[in-house]
């Protein structure tokens, strides 16, 4: 659908400047020609947007998204999962290499952009840190990157060997691009199912105890001091990783971090409902993890919001607790809770929460987008903030329906998504 | 029930006067016999059938055995109760084996109580055979059942309430029917 | 009088008055038990299927007993040689079942939540037999009965639960039950085989027996399974029976009076010696008996608690 839009006139939120208010955007060649903040005449016809009091921000990106193909086509597809992050308000995403077989390989790099030509948004393929995410051998880091992999990660698994992390690290310096680690030694988390708490207690079920994660993540901390690399820490979920961070931070140690929605939303006694979807690795923690987040994701501790959108068939969903898979979905719901949780509680204010959902993963993955600066990419998101809407997942663009909001009212939505001057998406 | 709808038609002389009666009957119809034993159906029967085995006691100068059914886990209704009666003790210290068993109830009605204590009392043993004492019976029988011993006949319709108060239970001895239409025992 | 519940899913959450409710019904169950035709025909045309994931000989033959002398319909289900062996979910098998018209389903499972899952997607009632180490609501009922049996009372009694907490259901169940009635409870073991943050169920946590069993009333025993020292949660079975084991010296501490109970299988010699589980002081075969009858008053309160019209 070529519109070739040329002109939006609207409220924009600059994470740059932090104005929030009226402008014009031209655009030209996909790409922002100029911001107007005192245009002298609004055009109409086809090729305009009067957008009103609508929010304009600059397209979110989504780095932690889990698309299943290759291998799990049945539970989401580059195709399905890019209208789902259209429908959602993201103009580019990070896919995961978690797939069958792993993103370890040029080859399969390749299979990703080839596949992703024809999506609606931006897909950004992320190379596995070790061959086969076996832990055991690096893959061939300089090639992958080359041939477009914007970051390397054995995300659905932490790096367990402490040595291989380290040569990950280094190598990656000839790349410049940032290993992503999910930090969780699988020792300690062992046959865990959610988080170690009272609840777990109560439940009877095993927990993940929050040192299984915060040893990784100072462990992440420590060698990339000592290596001079660059480490980004995946869905951070717990008070004490939150605080290692904002140590390493101060330290001025290259680290990076991103939380999901459901990490800054729900608290570990949800899961006495024994409803699956609430099975999600990090698990969903407690209260004051959840607190942590969002202190995190205020003091810019946190740089980045990501879903880790992890896609799961309805069948494998719909077992006992501790036999369903781990996951779930998020990119249809992320704008509905950033709205709801951050923004109404005023955890977060518009610039700063477009700059956790644009500007940072934009800077962290060295791609283009999360300014209104001239010669950016015309993607945008845009957001009602007042719409007022109740999660039906009957209603989701992704194949997949496992997320833990069913039926919870939110408010904020996207109503239109624009990439490089194109409607890929629109309510309205 | 309102006093105004309810008729008393026994007070405390008349039940004395008929459980006595009840119980010479008893005697007189299982003349010769050593092996009378009653059993009181709660709760009302219960206290019913404690007078009349202590009468019939020093009648014959000797004591008859008494023993307590509560016949909830026999009821042919119990599926359709949302709301249930507790469940309260049975006891039955004695073999009925070969014994006259004389039940004991405050009123027969439509007879589905004596049925289930019927199938209660044969899951104890065999006895040599079964009578039924009640204090009042007001008719409507749904079941092949009928009394051989009746202290009073009332003529009742469905929609009448019919209410044995006793000492034990109530302060006071007297039967009570409430015409107005509330429908139930 | 009846339930409020109607499924039985756990003791969490179950107010004292359903809780009395169960245990006054099963006092004249047990005198049903006691009769030469220990049988009422109550739930005569009520079927019942016994769905056993894991293994169970006792729990299942309570259960059994329990529905025959109701005169319910009973069947049985075992995991292995079943569709569930074959990879059919929990769901499928269950509906499978309902399709044969039946009424309840008493279902043991090694996950926490089959029984709720159960109860949100299938008509039946549902009776949780155990579900991993979450809960065994019948076990806690029939703890209690046998406690309040002895002492006419829980209210104000001091019991102490001993062995491997963490996996236990027993446990788990016992605490919510004896706690909403009123009792005082404690465990011990060692700190390995505590759960996470245990104080917050409300109850006092010991590592050293004989501190735990000072001025207690009853001691309730779990079993420890040899597991535990392969997955390196304790050093050695030796090191946990000389110090965790109830032998008949370690009583000295109890108040008079004082009862052991265990909720079987023993492992005799290991935490429980087989002079103290002999004792008269050892109520651990009237559990067994009060199982049933606690399980027949269950079975009866929930069964007209589905109103069932009948069919005459």
């Amino acid at each position: 659908m070529k519109n070739d839009i040329t002109q939006i006139n609207g409220k924009i939120v600059d994470p740059l400047t932090g104005y929030v208010g009226k402008a014009t955007i031209h655009i030209s060649g996909g790409k922002i020609k100029k911001v107007d903040k005192r245009p002298k005449s609004i055009s109409s016809g086809k090729k305009s947007l009067n957008l009103d009091d609508l929010l304009i921000c600059p397209g979110f990106i989504d780095m932690h998204v889990h698309l299943r193909e290759p291998g799990r086509e049945d539970e989401e597809t580059i195709m399905s999962g890019s209208e789902a992050a259209a429908a959602g308000g993201f103009t580019s995403i990070a896919c995961m290499p978690n797939t069958e077989p792993p993103l370890d390989t040029v080859g399969s790099i390749e299979y990703v952009n080839d596949r992703s030509m024809v999506a609606p948004i931006k897909v950004y393929p992320v190379g596995s840190i070790t061959v086969g995410q076996k832990g055991e051998r690096l893959v061939e880091m300089q090639e992958m990157a080359a041939c477009g992999a914007v970051a390397f990660s054995d995300d659905g698994y932490g790096v367990q060997n402490n040595d291989i992390m380290r040569r990950a690290l280094e190598y990656a310096k000839s790349c410049d691009v940032p290993l992503i680690s999910h930090c969780e030694y699988s020792d300690l988390a062992a046959e865990g199912v959610m988080n170690e708490s009272f609840i777990s207690s109560q439940l009877g079920m095993k927990g993940i105890p929050t040192v299984a994660e915060e040893l990784m993540v100072a462990r992440e901390i420590m060698l990339a001091e000592y290596t001079k690399g660059r480490v980004h820490i995946a869905h951070v979920s717990t008070a004490g990783a939150v605080e290692l961070v904002r140590r390493a931070k101060r330290a001025k140690i290259n680290v990076t971090a991103e939380a999901t929605p459901h990490h800054f939303t729900l608290t570990d006694d949800e899961v006495k409902s024994f409803n699956t979807n609430l099975k999600i690795n990090p698990p969903i923690r407690g209260k004051k993890d959840v607190e942590a987040v969002r202190k995190g994701l205020k003091d810019g501790t946190i740089d980045a919001i990501a879903t880790d959108h992890a896609p799961h068939s309805v069948e494998e969903k719909e077992f006992e607790f501790d036999y369903a898979p781990f996951g779930a979905i998020g990119l249809e719901t992320a704008v509905g809770l950033l709205v709801t949780e951050l923004i109404e509680n005023k955890i977060l204010d518009w610039p700063t929460a477009v700059n956790r959902l644009s500007t940072a993963p934009a800077v962290i993955l060295g791609i283009p987008g999360g300014s209104f600066e001239i010669g950016a990419p015309a993607d945008f998101t845009i957001i009602d903030p007042y719409l007022e809407w109740e999660v039906n997942p009957d209603d989701f663009k992704s194949l997949s329906r496992n997320t833990p909001f069913a039926g919870r009212k939110l408010t904020g939505k996207t109503v239109m998504t624009i990439v490089d001057g194109n409607v890929v998406y629109s309510m309205l | 029930m309102t006093k105004n709808t309810a008729e008393k038609i026994m007070d405390s002389k008349s039940i004395k006067l008929a459980l006595n009666r009840i119980c010479h009957e008893i005697v007189e119809r299982n003349v010769g016999t050593s092996d009378l034993a009653i059993i009181g159906i709660r709760t009302g029967g219960a206290y019913l059938a404690e007078r009349i085995a202590a009468t019939l006691g020093k009648i014959g100068k000797t004591k008859i055995p008494m023993g307590i059914i509560d016949i909830t886990l026999y009821r042919d209704d119990i599926q359709d109760k949302l709301d249930q009666p507790l469940v309260q003790e049975t006891s039955i210290p004695f073999d009925i084996g070969n014994k006259i068993i004389v039940l004991v109830d405050d009123v027969l009605y439509t007879g589905r109580t004596v049925r289930a204590a019927l199938d209660a009392i044969i899951d104890f043993g065999r006895p040599r055979s079964i009578q039924l004492a009640v204090l009042v019976d007001r008719g409507l029988r749904e079941l092949p059942i009928k009394a051989d011993f009746a202290g009073r006949e009332v003529t009742t319709t469905q929609k009448e309430r019919v209410e044995v108060h006793l000492k034990e239970m109530n302060g006071v001895d007297e039967v009570v029917i409430d015409r107005s239409g509330r429908g139930g025992v | 009088m009846s339930l409020k519940i109607r499924h039985l899913l756990g003791l969490e959450g179950v107010d004292a008055d359903d809780i009395s409710l169960i245990l006054d019904t099963a006092i004249s169950f047990k005198e049903v038990l006691s009769r030469s035709i220990p049988k009422v025909p109550t739930l005569r045309g009520v079927t019942i299927v016994n769905l056993f994931y894991e293994p169970s000989t006792r729990t299942r033959i309570s259960f059994e007993l329990a529905e025959k002398r109701l005169s319910a319909d009973t069947v049985n289900f075992s995991a292995s040689g079943s569709s569930a062996s074959k990879g059919e979910s929990l769901k499928d098998t269950v509906w499978n079942i309902e399709a044969m018209k039946i009424d309840m389903v008493v279902i043991r499972h090694s996950a926490p939540g089959s029984p709720h899952y159960l109860a949100e997607t299938c008509e039946s009632t549902i009776i949780n037999a155990g579900d991993g180490a979450h809960e065994h609501p019948t076990q806690g009922l029939l703890d209690m009965f046998t406690m309040r049996e002895k002492y006419g009372r829980l209210e104000g009694l001091k019991v102490v639960i001993v062995g491997d907490i963490k996996h236990s259901r027993v446990a788990r169940s016992n605490i919510w039950g004896l706690l909403t009635m009123g009792a005082e409870v404690s465990v011990c073991g060692p700190p390995t085989l505590i759960p996470v943050e245990m104080e917050k169920f409300g109850v006092k946590v010991y590592d050293d027996l004989d501190e735990a069993l000072m001025g207690a009333d009853v001691v309730n025993i779990l079993r420890i399974q040899k597991e535990r020292q392969k997955s390196g949660l304790l050093p050695s079975m030796r090191e946990y029976s000389r110090y965790y084991g109830i032998t008949k010296d370690r009583l000295k501490n109890l108040n008079d009076n004082f009862t052991i109970m265990h909720p079987g299988p023993m492992n005799r010699g290991v935490e429980i010696s087989s002079e103290v589980a002999e004792a008269p002081y050892s109520v651990i075969l009237p559990q067994v008996t009060n199982g049933v009858a606690v399980r027949m008053a269950l079975l009866y309160l929930l069964s007209a608690r589905r109103g069932r019209v009948n069919e005459e």
